[in-house]
């Protein structure tokens, strides 16, 4: 069956709006996307005729909210083809995904031990890992990426060594769009017995994720980035990793038994997630993974990677745009920068004339460093972007250079 | 009327002139871009705005009890914005511009089209300007 592109945009009713009097052009997929009607449904009704917490309540509600936040379990379990429902944990987005495996491995990490991420990461996985550098007095070592956004994977090779403890990389860049090679990576890992964590972010909704194909042992994700409600995330872990970490925060939920003195905690994933978790995000992000699989992910990835061939063919035609990042294998994100003109003033302009984009550094501040500019302006697209948006978009670009220069 | 209420009023009147927000806008990077150079050596770490998303310096001189502005920017909408600014503010006495009330970035309607980060932006800037008449105030 094909997909009608065209009609997707209605699902989407905060697209139908106007902006300083311009039809709104949502290119900030990246940092967030939109939520369709189905999604918004789903959380109205929640609220209206199921609102309960999970898990202990000896009440109709109560079961139906816990059967409702498992099933979401089960349903991510299947998007990410995990082995078990036990290797989902639900947590607030990507970024706690990373911080409650760092925060965990406080206690499996020894001093001089090393850490590897790359010059790629966004700050969320970055950070994480400084803080345990603080605390520790671990080494944390970097992969370079080379001019055209890429990994230069023969150089983990010599990064790795007895001492390497972890690999925490991204398996898409949100500045450059870059998707790394992760089953390299992994392969490289196993053969020294070393844990890969991935950071997700931007994977989901635009390309296939398979934890068991691509052999990692956690990957961390956020509901909101695909087309799911803010604050819900994913982190999956293998489960002889999350039987090994300690508990990361105490409360209810997480616990099989406590005495005055004692206590026993109960198995993954409910030993990481004390209190009660966010239901209704659980609830919204399985409603936004249905709303992907009905269109299918090979469906959005062919129509993305068009768009976006599309959207840098037109774009090359303005001879003042420098594109950062040109690696061949890209998610539909595009970082530039204009030939005399200041990101901050593009992106004004832009928003001006109703087109969201990002400007600035994108909290990957390394990526900066290493490619020798301030930041950049961020183009990303999603499913219900189109060809007609990406005109407009270079027409309102050399308008722009005019007013500017 | 006091100097700074006029030029304000005038400022005002000259954006009025224009219909749409993008002969505003034009108006306003032309005005950037005529502004009195300030030199490359105050472009230091100590007379950088915090606050701003783009690179803003102002520097500041006090002869015959006015103070005098000088300042630049890297981007240019900003520097436009700030040529403004310093319209109003430079070659007043530092209670005057303690005194000043300033509205005239909203009323030349600009303002709504400034991103939220532009407006603080703004606000950090017209501290910056306080910050200096109250020291010269003392």
């Amino acid at each position: 069956m094909s997909i009608s592109f065209k009609k997707i945009k209605n699902d989407f009713p905060i697209l139908k709006q106007k902006i300083n009097g311009y039809p709104l052009i949502y290119f900030d997929n990246a940092a967030t996307t939109q939520k369709p009607n189905i999604v918004i449904k789903k959380i109205n009704e929640y609220y209206k005729k199921q609102n309960s917490n999970v898990h202990r309540g000896a009440h109709y509600l109560s079961y139906k909210a816990t059967e409702e936040i498992e099933g979401s379990r089960t349903e991510v379990k299947k998007f990410i083809n995990a082995k078990t429902n036990k290797e989902i944990i639900f947590t607030s987005g990507a970024t706690e995904s990373i911080n409650l495996v760092a925060n965990c491995f406080e206690k499996i990490i020894k001093k001089g031990e090393e850490i590897i991420i790359s010059e790629m990461e966004h700050h969320s996985n970055i950070v994480p890992w400084l803080l345990l550098k603080k605390n520790k007095k671990i080494k944390i070592r970097y992969i370079r990426i080379n001019r055209k956004g890429d990994l230069v994977l023969k150089n983990l090779r010599k990064l790795i060594n007895e001492k390497t403890k972890m690999i925490a990389l991204s398996h898409v860049s949100n500045t450059l769009g870059t998707i790394n090679n992760i089953k390299k990576v992994v392969q490289l890992a196993k053969s020294k017995n070393i844990p890969v964590l991935i950071d997700g972010a931007q994977a989901p909704g635009h390309i296939e994720i398979d934890v068991q194909k691509l052999d990692c042992d956690f990957y961390c994700f956020s509901g909101h980035k695909m087309f799911g409600p803010t604050g819900i995330g994913v982190l999956y872990g293998k489960k002889p990793w999350l039987d090994k970490m300690p508990p990361y925060k105490g409360g209810g939920e997480m616990i099989k038994k406590v005495t005055m003195n004692e206590i026993s905690f109960a198995e993954a994933p409910h030993k990481f997630e004390a209190g009660t978790p966010n239901i209704c995000g659980a609830i919204g992000l399985k409603e936004a993974i249905k709303y992907i699989n009905d269109i299918k992910i090979k469906n959005i990835n062919k129509y993305e990677s068009e768009l976006l061939l599309y959207a840098i063919k037109q774009m090359s035609k303005i001879k003042e745009i420098q594109f950062i990042g040109e690696s061949p294998q890209k998610a539909p994100i595009i970082s530039f920068i204009i030939k005399g003109c200041h990101n901050y003033d593009v992106g004004q302009m832009l928003d001006n004339f109703g087109i969201a984009v990002r400007v600035g550094h994108h909290c990957t501040q390394p990526i900066m460093e290493s490619m020798g500019i301030n930041g950049t302006i961020r183009a990303s697209f999603s499913l219900y972007n189109d060809k007609k948006e990406v005109d407009y978009f270079c027409q309102k670009i050399k308008k722009i250079i005019n007013i500017l220069k | 009327m006091n100097s700074i209420e006029k030029i304000q009023k005038e400022i005002v009147e000259e954006f009025d002139l224009f219909d749409d927000w993008q002969d505003k806008y034009e108006h306003l990077i032309e005005l950037g871009k005529e502004m009195e150079l300030l030199p490359e050596k105050h472009k230091n770490e100590s007379n950088i705005i915090e606050g701003c998303q783009s690179n803003v310096w102002i520097v500041a001189k006090f002869k015959n009890k006015k103070i005098k502005f000088l300042a630049d920017s890297d981007a240019i909408i900003t520097k436009g914005i700030i040529s403004l600014l310093l319209r109003v503010f430079s070659g007043q006495s530092p209670l005057d511009i303690l005194n000043a009330n300033y509205n005239f970035i909203e009323l030349i309607g600009l303002k709504k089209h400034l991103s939220i980060n532009r407006a603080s932006g703004l606000e950090s800037m017209i501290n910056k300007i306080k910050e200096y008449a109250l020291i010269f105030n003392k």
